[in-house]
């Protein structure tokens, strides 16, 4: 009952505007490549010291959902994820868009946001102090074995050449050690340049590898940017309505796997997304389509990402350890309101995080309206600009997000770079997806490894450390079946397909 | 897109405006218009916190924004390395955190020296401390040591980072008290308190801040100050215990090289205004913070002595000769 009396208090017009405002905002710095959801919550900050903690927590929960759905946008229509979790949105939404479906994309990952956040919220409502432990017994040891799988969903993940994929996360792990190096402290691959010191930033890794090869492409070939199809068709809410309810399993897996991974500090939305999008592939029948535009694909990845906005915050309010990036930045702002973390934010105050939870609740219902409009208009900008004017206008985006994610000139050097090597190494097969992968758990791999073998040197027995707790066990042997899954599946399928020609000689026979 | 950018457009024309505007109106007196504040990290840590909580009183005592912006990367290098291009008239100021501005730049190139650095004014300090879970069986810091004797290496610490703060004051520790312990470096206080609240470590070389924020979960053993830090009045000092450690991580601002003396000055008096008000120093108390003022003419000697100190643990960690 008392839930519902702050649930109310969230939906004070002020508050409702707040939301509102803030849902739009996200939105849009969102969908743009390399303003993030972290910075989207750090410039509001100090605008919410002077509201009332609940508006403040309403208004950043809402900018937090909109910036984490707004990046699924630059996703689909410009082949670049706005942030690390809507890379794997690229892989069908991206193919979606060219065919001249960009339209029904928006619309699938604005449903599958909306599922995904709301079933995040629900287990931050229902489950959380529960789920908080998951967080602590992972331990150094189980975060490397965590990248560990990571990386071998390359297997699931690249398309053509496994080997080829492989060779493309190696490549991403060695860039990972450049700049200085956390555990260890050495300075490491610099070459005595300044612009490498601070290592290369994911971000815009990410808005290299993948948008610089695009307008690259763009340049060079006479075509439209995305296939323009003549009749209007709205925003083909029947249709992605239709593809929902057929992907509702799905969807709930998904969403399902983005709380959960999002639980545990540090590995955060893009493993979530891209464990959900390969966990879609393998249950799906036609796996093939997968990463040529099959819907399936981005309803998985938007579902998954939207779902750690609201897993994020368990281990966030009940731990006092953020889940996510921009969960640092709002529990810095409540620590600066002088709330404290932990069992008293369920009690004492309780009634400032259940307005909190109720506010995010109430900017994911949000999302469903604001990002159909939205997202139309996105659309139709980015088919009716032409392209004289389209190119200039991503390339300036990219150089402008990119500085903006640290104010470093290096990191827009770094991206420009990164850039034209991705556009050349795509030209004989080499995707960006596992580079970047590599990218993002080199370090979590490293610092797990190295801070699992000074335990293990303590305590005397490395292999218990490593290999002794089930989770561990438990992550290994998904790593194994994760590797051997093609070779399986191959099998499978032989088999079956000879017992099916068996059945059909007997029919034949018979 | 279009609408974000000409958004975007409007949105920049009316700052440059009002900004101009705002120039114009006085432009005698320091500061006439917003000041930068750089934090040389990413937002939510504690440098972090702590300029969000001057933020406020700045403006109330100068009527002008006090604009917090990040510029994160190789732990405040990237940061500290670019803060002399910076235009030198007193409106960009960057945070300077202690120990890393003189444990950064030894025997290795980082883009910056500590010289490079002209602070003006250092505000405050997360005092050191011993963190364990409530259920450790460490009551006291001599059972810490006990077991440290017993088996040298097989009491484990975690801590944020190699070279750091928490690095230095294990080092420091393990010299004071005569044991081996083994530091393990995480990626940041967060990580490092995660490791001890699920058990992979026995113990955390943190801070009062840390305690502070995990008031149920876990209890120090000592802390690294002068006297006992009244939100834990049950827990001893170092000092008390017979251990002469006394530091943690020091905060500060610095300005860009050729900034005028009088602004410095006029930088340093507002931040000491800033410390003196009660309503900020509760505030800060309550997280954990420790307040100190070192104004500009007592930086000289400040640095100095803090030098001397960082310098005999560096050579212990083997950083320099």
């Amino acid at each position: 009952m008392d839930i519902l009396t702050y649930a109310l208090g969230a939906l004070s017009p002020l508050n409702l505007g707040l939301a509102l405002v803030g849902v739009a905002a996200g939105i849009i710095i969102g969908a743009l490549p390399g303003l993030s959801a972290t910075m989207a919550v750090a410039v509001l900050v100090p605008v919410t010291f002077g509201m009332s903690p609940e508006s403040a927590l309403i208004m950043l929960g809402a900018i937090y959902t909109g910036a984490i759905y707004g990046g699924s946008y630059s996703a689909i229509l410009v082949n670049t994820p706005g942030t690390p979790s809507a890379i794997a949105t690229t892989f069908d939404g991206f193919p979606m868009a060219k065919r001249g479906d960009g339209d029904l994309a928006v619309t699938l990952s604005t449903l599958a946001s909306v599922t995904g956040g709301l079933v995040g919220v629900l287990a931050l409502l229902t489950v959380a102090p529960l789920l908080a432990q998951v967080a602590l017994s992972f331990g150094p040891v189980e975060y490397f074995w965590l990248a560990v799988f990571g990386l071998t969903l390359i297997s699931a993940l690249s398309e053509g050449s496994t080997l080829k994929g492989f060779m493309g996360a190696g490549f991403g792990l060695l860039l990972s050690t450049i700049g200085v190096a956390v555990v260890g402290g050495d300075t490491r691959y610099t070459f005595g340049s300044q612009v490498l010191l601070g290592g290369i930033e994911i971000v815009s890794a990410l808005i290299g590898l993948y948008c610089i090869p695009v307008l690259i492409d763009l340049v060079a070939t006479p075509e439209a940017h995305l296939k323009i199809e003549e009749e209007q068709r709205g925003i083909r809410l029947r249709e992605g309505l239709g593809l929902a309810w057929l992907g509702k399993l799905n969807l709930l897996r998904s969403a399902s796997i983005g709380t959960l991974v999002a639980i545990l500090p540090g590995a955060g939305g893009s493993i979530a997304s891209l464990v959900s999008y390969s966990e879609a592939r393998r249950a799906s029948h036609e796996p093939k389509t997968f990463g040529k535009g099959n819907p399936q694909g981005v309803l998985a990845t938007e579902a998954a990402n939207n779902a750690t906005v609201g897993g994020g915050f368990i281990p966030t309010l009940v731990l006092g350890i953020p889940g996510t990036p921009p969960d640092a930045v709002i529990l810095g702002a409540l620590l600066v309101q002088g709330f404290r973390t932990g069992p008293e934010l369920f009690t004492t105050n309780a009634s400032i995080t259940y307005t909190f939870v109720a506010g995010l609740f109430l900017a994911t219902c949000l999302l469903l309206p604001l990002g159909l409009l939205i997202g139309r208009y996105a659309f139709k900008s980015i088919i009716t600009i032409p392209k004289a004017l389209l190119v200039p206008t991503i390339a300036f985006m990219t150089v402008i997000g990119t500085y903006a994610i640290r104010n470093s000139a290096s990191d827009v050097v770094i991206m420009l770079v990164l850039g034209v090597v991705g556009w050349g190494l795509n030209r004989y097969g080499f995707r960006p997806s596992p580079i970047v992968l590599g990218l993002i758990l080199g370090p979590i791999a490293e610092q797990g490894f190295v801070q699992g073998f000074l335990m293990g040197r303590a305590s005397g027995s490395l292999s218990m450390t490593f290999f002794g707790s089930p989770i561990s066990i438990t992550i290994i042997a998904l790593s194994v079946l994760s590797v051997f899954y093609p070779v399986i599946k191959a099998r499978w399928a032989q088999r079956r397909g000879r017992v099916q020609g068996d059945d059909s000689h007997q029919e034949a026979s018979s | 897109m279009r609408v974000s950018l000409s958004h975007a457009l409007v949105t920049g024309i009316s700052i440059a405006l009002v900004s101009a505007l705002s120039t114009m109106a006085s432009a005698d007196e320091f500061p006439s218009h917003d000041v930068q504040y750089v934090i040389p990290f990413g937002p939510g840590g504690e440098s972090d916190i702590s300029a969000r909580l001057q933020q406020k009183y700045f403006e109330e005592i100068t009527g002008e924004q006090l604009v917090v912006q990040y510029m994160p990367g190789g732990g405040g290098a990237v940061g500290w390395s670019q803060l002399n291009d910076k235009s030198a008239d007193g409106y960009t100021i960057m945070g300077s955190n202690l120990p890393h501005i003189i444990l950064k730049p030894m025997g290795k190139d980082v883009g910056f020296q500590t010289d490079d650095l002209n602070n003006f004014f250092y505000f405050h300090y997360s005092p050191d401390a011993i963190l364990v879970r409530n259920d450790s069986p460490f009551e006291t810091l001599d059972d810490l040591i006990q077991a440290a004797e017993e088996a040298p290496g097989a009491v484990t610490l975690s801590g944020s980072g190699t070279y750091s703060a928490n690095d230095v004051a294990n080092t420091r520790f393990q010299q004071l008290a005569g044991v081996t312990t083994t530091y393990i470096p995480f990626k940041g206080t967060g990580a490092a308190v995660t490791a001890l609240l699920g058990g992979q470590v026995q113990a955390e070389w943190g801070y009062t801040t840390v305690a502070a924020n995990h008031q149920d979960k876990v209890r120090m053993l000592a802390v690294a100050t002068e006297e006992r830090h009244p939100l834990f009045p049950d827990v001893p000092t170092f000092k008390e215990l017979g251990y002469d450690m006394v530091g943690g991580a020091y905060r500060g601002m610095a300005v860009p090289e050729g900034t005028p003396e009088e602004t410095q000055q006029r930088l340093s008096d507002i931040f000491q205004q800033i410390n003196e008000n009660p309503d900020f120093q509760q505030e800060m108390q309550d997280l954990g913070f420790v307040l100190m003022d070192v104004p500009l003419d007592e930086m000289p000697d400040f640095m100095a002595e803090q030098r001397q100190t960082y310098e005999a643990t560096a050579r212990e960690l083997g950083l320099i000769d």
